[in-house]
């Protein structure tokens, strides 16, 4: 007994403000509310990997921010890096870095692998000490939470909560009968913005 | 799990004015619904500590706390266990929010809610929003062995808040 009676569905619609790796008339989007520190999520970033590799052009990935401060201690400064590379055009290399580096999140490597993605780091480092994307980062785990994110990882495929497992072959299964049903619920069109 | 057997009058809805109560939240604490007149409670009511559900709905909502408390809304969890078991729970979760023991007479509060399970010995899984007035706006039971989340919350406080515009 782990599924709603009926499924959640996804708040606040893909759009211009979102984090989006594939084409945007894909005719799957998947949209996972993640956390830099959260152990599964670290387990789900080489899945999505490997989907949007099988999937190619069919797929649309959206990534948002769900940070679990309270157990997570440096999850909320890993979301906020990830903007604020993001703010320089490098969202998704610190994205992947953060998960591959799961292990060293403190703001010392943060910075370091700032250095490495060739950022302006002093920008970095102040956008960070300041919190700058701190409210950006709340508005995704508000969005989340109104669309019945409980935990993390949690995914949506075409704006429906996916509540059955997320390994690779379930997750690839999903994927693949949202190509088939063509028709989409409400919730996943793309903003016009 | 023994039988449903759910409180006969069903859990308490929107609408009608929230029972007042008097539970402890440590060994040498008491608090009142009516403590809390002129702003929001979140009133939640959940089978057991430690059962691992409970554990991530509790969890969920330590994490999602500073929403609603951009609300000004106040938080109580609510089970029959008591103050000992609860006050061990809340230091091993690391919970910023008063859980209160309803425990003697044992479900009294949770009965009066119309949430308490007769042939389980334990509260039903459910939640009420009530008003600065103490009147309830939003009520829900959910499966014993589903998470609820915050979302039904987060919409009845922001209901509240509209409501209470002035036009």
């Amino acid at each position: 007994m782990s599924r709603r009676d009926t499924a959640a569905l996804l708040a606040l619609a893909v759009g211009e403000r979102d984090h989006i790796q594939g084409p945007a008339d894909a005719p799957v989007t998947l949209v996972e509310y993640g956390d830099y520190e959260c152990p599964h999520c670290g387990r789900a970033y080489p899945i999505i990997k490997e989907l949007r590799k099988r999937m190619g052009r069919r797929l649309r990935f959206v990534y948002r921010n769900f940070p679990l401060r309270e157990s997570h201690p440096h999850a909320q400064h890993a979301a906020e890096a990830a903007e604020a590379a993001g703010a320089q055009g490098k969202f998704w290399e610190m994205h992947d870095r953060l998960f591959e580096r799961q292990f060293a999140l403190d703001d010392e490597y943060l910075v370091e692998y700032a250095g490495d993605l060739g950022l302006d780091i002093a920008r970095f480092r102040e956008e960070l000490a300041t919190g700058v994307y701190e409210p950006r980062v709340r508005e995704d785990f508000r969005s989340g939470v109104l669309s019945g994110v409980n935990g993390t990882p949690t995914f949506f495929v075409n704006g429906v909560r996916h509540d059955d497992a997320w390994e690779l072959e379930p997750l690839a299964a999903a994927l693949e009968r949202a190509v088939a049903t063509p028709e989409s619920p409400p919730g996943t069109a793309p903003d016009p913005a | 799990m023994s039988a449903n057997i759910r409180s006969p009058e069903g859990p308490l809805g929107a609408g009608v004015p929230a029972p007042d109560f008097r539970l402890h939240r440590s060994p040498d604490q008491a608090v009142s619904l009516r403590d809390f007149r002129g702003r929001p409670v979140i009133l939640a009511f959940y089978p057991a500590d430690w059962s691992p559900v409970c554990g991530d709905q509790m969890a969920l909502y330590n994490e999602v706390l500073p929403e609603f408390q951009r609300y000004g809304a106040e938080l109580l969890g609510v089970s029959v266990d008591g103050v000992w078991c609860h006050a061990a729970f809340a230091r091993d979760r690391k919970l910023h929010f008063p859980l209160l023991a309803d425990f003697e007479p044992k479900g009294a509060v949770a009965r009066r809610y119309g949430v308490y399970r007769e042939g389980d010995g334990f509260t039903e899984r459910a939640l009420f929003v009530i008003d600065g007035d103490g009147v309830i706006r939003w009520s829900n039971v959910s499966p014993l062995g589903v998470n609820p989340g915050a979302d039904g919350i987060l919409r009845a406080l922001e209901a509240l808040a509209r409501d209470r515009m002035p036009a």
